[in-house]
């Protein structure tokens, strides 16, 4: 009796000890476990003895140079510069829409509405022929230059150069800038909830040290909003690598899965060539969890509890030993 | 040179229908230290926001060391200020939060060096010291590398005290700085603003602490329903109201300060035993 710690053992002036329970049974979560074995070893036999998986032409497939090319030119860049352009573009929407400026607000709404319609691919093809539009090039100078000039009656289109347009929309540059402006509308709207969870104290406190709207949004409110945009951007990130698949429709070559699936066509290997590319597209987007943890705790500074560099204050002690601290 | 520092007069403000502020009426003096009192939603927070700008006023005008706020008046008619100069006239102005409206992501000594560093454009160096140096004057020079987070109530609101000292304002706002805080930690803070009071700053203080409007304000100022009820010295107008408002206010303050100290007391005594 005295081992439990009953009424009647504290009373006579022993305190109740370590505690050494017996736990409680799950048998539940044992069959499962049992189940998930099972099924980890039927995947790993079949990896292992289907010889339709072909693991040495996968391993070629994956490294040869084309397919390289694609990953580094076609994937990795074109989502790297697309989600610059996004992010940048986004942010910028999203300041435009909290603006109390109906007209910024208001065009902020509209880019949003248009490319949140329009599927990807669909824009993709559609950048792809926006050539057509300037068969003679497109001008770049004064705004409406040639309409102007033609209104006063004279002729040219005060263009300080014409570039040529079908360059502009096609290949990687056009991809990136459609997959860019595509996703900066999403982007837009991950910034303006990132910016509205800052509480409304900050940017007063900014204010009221002098700091203008522009000087509190960047070193005050953004940083802080950075904390609730990261997560989703990171998906987006992700998204986006996926979504580099559907360059074919601009259309561009160097991309990954289109260079595998051109080895698969020429060998017939179609299987072994799908199983390279889910290879490709598992490590990059590993890598890029990696990536995002980091920026997370980055940001996240100052919210966790954990302590920061202690050391700072007695080394500063001797820092100011010169002035008058105390 | 004989112009009051803050010059406040027929102020009024709305909120959509809801007159807020009346026709406020008030001078302080360089150097002086000014109590705002008045019951809850007497416009006591708003008439200070007014002051540094972060509320727009619909009449009257406020001129701080003889500068117009928010506008400028030429040839008979006014004009408003560019957010640029407007910013510029709050840099004058300190102001302290009920809720110390820290930056959270950056530690003290940051939050104290962020405006002097990208508002007036100082060294990093110079900033550092001075930084250091305030950090010490508010008694947190040990906690110079913390974030808010890992600091008491009492602690950030001394550093948001001396972040707003950063900027060398010539007039402090405190909006009741101890409001928000634990009965055990309000002590350390009146403390700052009591050294802060005898070091010569001007101060205009809402407060609900009426040991420290007696003891450190040179005036106070009772407010109730957007109008200014009675000033004077705070002796007189704390132990000797003129006003039936004034008196039934202190009197709901004084109740509630009792019941404050009597659960203080309660709770060292549980705390002995
Ligand atoms: N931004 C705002 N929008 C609408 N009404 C407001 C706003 N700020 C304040 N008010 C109203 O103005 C009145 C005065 O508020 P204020 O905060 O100035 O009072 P106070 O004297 O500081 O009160 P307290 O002691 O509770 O802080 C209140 O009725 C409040 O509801
Ligand atoms: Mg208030």
């Amino acid at each position: 009796m005295s081992s439990t710690g009953s009424p009647a053992a504290e009373a006579a002036g022993e305190r109740p000890g370590k505690i050494d329970a017996v736990p409680v049974r799950h048998p539940g979560r044992w069959v499962a476990v049992a189940f998930l074995t099972v099924l980890a070893a039927m995947l790993v036999n079949l990896l292992v003895t289907n010889t339709a998986f072909n693991w040495s032409f996968v391993r070629q497939a994956m490294i040869q140079s084309p397919v390289i090319q694609g990953l580094l030119v076609g994937t990795l860049l074109v989502t790297l510069v697309a989600m610059i352009i996004a992010v940048l573009l986004g942010v910028t929407l999203a300041v435009m829409r909290l603006s109390d400026n109906p007209v910024l607000a208001g065009s902020a709404f509209v880019y949003i509405w248009f490319f949140r319609a329009i599927p990807r691919y669909v824009l993709l093809f559609m950048m792809g022929t926006l050539g057509f539009l300037w068969p003679h090039g497109l001008p770049i100078g004064l705004p409406l230059g040639h309409d102007l000039v033609h209104l006063f009656g004279g002729t040219g289109d005060l263009a300080f150069t014409t570039v040529d347009a079908n360059k502009i929309f096609s290949g990687v540059f056009c991809g990136m800038l459609g997959l860019g402006l595509s996703e900066a509308a999403y982007m837009a709207e991950i910034a303006r909830a990132g910016i509205m969870s800052v509480d409304p104290g900050q940017r007063e406190a900014a204010c009221a040290l002098g700091m203008g709207n522009g000087l509190a949004m960047r070193r005050i409110v953004l940083p802080q909003a950075m904390r609730v945009i990261v997560p989703p951007t990171g998906n987006e990130t992700i998204a986006m690598v996926k979504d580099t698949s559907l360059l074919l429709a601009v259309p561009v070559g160097t991309e990954l899965f289109f260079q595998l699936q051109a080895i698969g066509s020429r060998t017939f290997e179609t299987f072994p060539v799908a199983v390279a590319a889910v290879i490709w597209y598992l490590i990059i987007c590993t890598v890029l969890m990696v990536i995002q943890s980091r920026i997370e705790r980055y940001f996240g500074r100052g919210f966790g509890a954990k302590p920061s560099k202690q050391q700072g204050a007695r080394t500063r002690l001797l820092a100011l030993d010169g002035g008058t601290p105390r | 040179m004989s112009q009051p520092l803050v010059h406040a007069v027929n102020v009024s403000k709305a909120f959509g229908g809801n007159e807020v502020l009346k026709g406020i009426d008030i001078d302080v003096d360089a150097g002086e230290v000014v109590c705002l009192l008045g019951p809850s939603g007497s416009g006591k927070t708003t008439f200070l926001r007014c002051i540094n700008q972060l509320e727009t006023i619909d009449g009257g005008r406020i001129w701080v060391d003889g500068e117009l706020a928010g506008y400028e008046e030429k040839n008979g008619k006014l004009h408003r200020l560019h957010d640029k100069r407007i910013a510029g006239q709050r840099r004058e102005i300190g102001m302290v939060f009920q809720r110390f409206n820290l930056f959270p992501h950056k530690t003290a000594l940051e939050n104290v060096m962020e405006a002097p560093l990208k508002v007036r454009g100082r060294s990093k160096a110079d900033v550092e010291k001075r930084g250091l140096e305030l950090l010490d004057r508010v008694g947190l020079f040990e906690k110079c590398d913390h974030y808010p987070s890992q600091l008491s109530g009492g602690q950030q609101q001394r550093v948001a005290i001396a972040r707003a000292l950063a900027m060398d304002p010539k007039l402090m706002l405190f909006d009741e700085p101890t409001s928000a805080l634990d009965p055990e930690l309000v002590g350390e803070v009146l403390t700052v603003m009591r050294e802060l009071a005898q070091a010569g700053m001007t101060m205009i203080v809402v407060t609900h602490e009426m040991g420290f409007a007696r003891t450190v304000a040179d005036r106070v100022v009772f407010m109730d329903g957007g109008v200014v009820v009675e000033q004077g010295d705070p002796r007189e107008v704390i132990n000797n109201p003129q006003h039936e408002r004034t008196k039934t206010f202190l009197a709901r303050i004084r109740e509630e300060n009792d019941e404050h100290a009597a659960a203080l007391e309660e709770r060292a005594e549980a705390e002995k035993l």
